[in-house]
């Protein structure tokens, strides 16, 4: 992982589980540099521990090989974008941004998402406390009208991509965003809850009615995560 | 003011007709559910527009905007798509059904088998949902083909472009059978590509391509 990656504190706790291994390579022009690989982190639950919300074909599929992709694919274009940089080649490193973008994204938003989500026996559903609450009851008049406009978002997203309750790094103020595709929440944004709104994220169980995923997914919602991301 | 109001197009094939490369209930889903969802949003927002048309309301007409290329775009694709596609059994889905077509893309890319490499490797970089198409260029009294992809639903209604055939690469049109194994969707739907439909699309005219639209209205 780049530093330009790690730089919320959110992204970092989350990241922990996958703590980088070191790699050595050897530069060119005699430079050597030393990097950290991505790694799949282990789900903090079994596979099917969020059934019957999720169920856990889907869990497996989408941490195992979705997940996995997007680890290997960042790895690999970390790689390229680093030799790049050592070759000094300016038009290779901006051909391979939106590839870092896109597979970094895609590891960035399921690392925080496994995160953000629970089963009920470890606090799944369980409604959030303390300053979160306060935010959303002030902003949504109550966790169910909060939970309404954030369905609202997930449904009008055209194509793939995520809903996320975000905090603002400036005013500290909440608010639900929609991100394309695998645009992870970054800059101006803190992520404090996602929801994967990809087909691959409930079409084996859902298929078409994917509303019926965006109500259901709320009983696995880990709000304690959610919590902790709050500033 | 009465909006025009579009109905689902009949698949040319029943929906097992394209197994094993496409399954039924993948087809079933897509045509029945999917295609039908942006016909009926889509008929929504055109009479929303009417009205905001009618009232002059030029602020309503402008945030309709989106709403109506998202699900006319959708609508457009899949009607394309499904004429598009045919069983692999079938004349339609050799490419010999396609002669000029053949020719071009030879011409263009040097044989059938470089075209499908260079087009999978468009269909694969998708970052998302989306769509590929071969798109015949027309520019003056010339013209050319084209690999393009698209993003979500954006249709290929450009000027002077006439989509020749499209492959959708959104998850649900593949995910109950190939679940992350999308290259193998990709290599699989060479075997249903109708190659008649795809000639017809390359010697016609853009209006000619969008006739289908006009059907099911
Ligand atoms: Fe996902």
């Amino acid at each position: 992982m780049s530093s330009t990656l790690m730089r919320s504190s959110a992204l970092r706790s989350a990241l922990r589980a996958s703590a980088p291994k070191a790699s050595t390579r050897a530069g060119l022009a005699g430079t050597s540099f030393v990097r950290g690989k991505a790694t799949l982190p282990d789900l903090p639950y079994d596979y099917g521990a969020l059934e019957p919300s999720i169920s856990g074909k889907i869990m497996e599929l989408h941490h195992d090989k979705h997940h996995q992709t997007y680890v290997t694919s960042l790895n690999n274009f970390s790689e390229q974008i680093a030799e790049a940089k050592a070759k000094e080649d300016i038009q290779a490193q901006i051909a391979l941004q939106p590839l870092i973008n896109f597979h970094g994204g895609g590891h960035i938003n399921h690392t925080l998402f496994w995160e953000n989500l629970a089963p009920k026996n470890q606090g799944g559903g369980e409604p959030p406390s303390g300053k979160l609450s306060q935010a959303i009851n002030d902003g949504y008049g109550s966790l169910e009208g909060f939970q309404e406009k954030f369905n609202v978002a997930l449904a009008g997203i055209q194509g793939s991509g995520w809903a996320w309750l975000v905090q603002d790094t400036q005013t500290g103020n909440i608010q639900i965003k929609t991100y394309a595709n695998q645009d992870p929440v970054v800059g101006q944004f803190r992520p404090i809850l996602g929801i994967d709104a990809w087909e691959h994220a409930y079409y084996l169980q859902y298929q078409n009615r994917k509303a019926e995923y965006f109500k259901a997914i709320w009983d696995v919602v880990n709000w304690k995560a959610a919590e902790k991301r709050l500033k | 003011m009465a909006a025009s109001t579009y109905t689902l197009p009949p698949l040319p094939y029943a929906y097992d007709a394209l197994e094993p490369h496409i399954s039924a209930q993948i087809m079933e889903l897509h045509h029945s559910k999917h295609h039908q969802t942006y016909i009926t949003n889509l008929n929504a927002a055109l009479k929303s527009q009417a009205e905001a048309v009618h009232t002059s309301d030029i602020t309503t007409q402008v945030s309709l905007q989106q709403g109506i290329r998202f699900n006319a775009g959708g609508h457009i694709n899949h009607s394309l798509f499904w004429q598009n596609l045919a069983p692999a059994n079938s004349a339609e889905a050799k490419s010999s059904a396609a002669p000029k077509l053949v020719k071009q893309i030879k011409a263009t890319w040097g044989d059938e088998q470089k075209f499908r490499e260079a087009f999978k490797a468009a269909l694969l970089g998708i970052q998302g949902s989306g769509w590929g198409w071969l798109v015949k260029v027309e520019t003056g009294n010339e013209h050319r083909l084209s690999i393009v992809t698209t993003k979500d639903q954006d249709p290929v209604v450009g000027n002077g472009e006439v989509p020749v055939f499209g492959v959708d690469m959104w998850e649900h049109a593949y995910y109950l059978q190939y679940l992350n194994g999308k290259a193998a969707y990709v290599e699989n739907i060479w075997s249903v590509i109708n190659w008649k439909t795809a000639e017809e699309r390359f010697v016609g005219t853009r209006a000619d391509a969008f006739k289908v639209l006009k059907a099911s209205m």
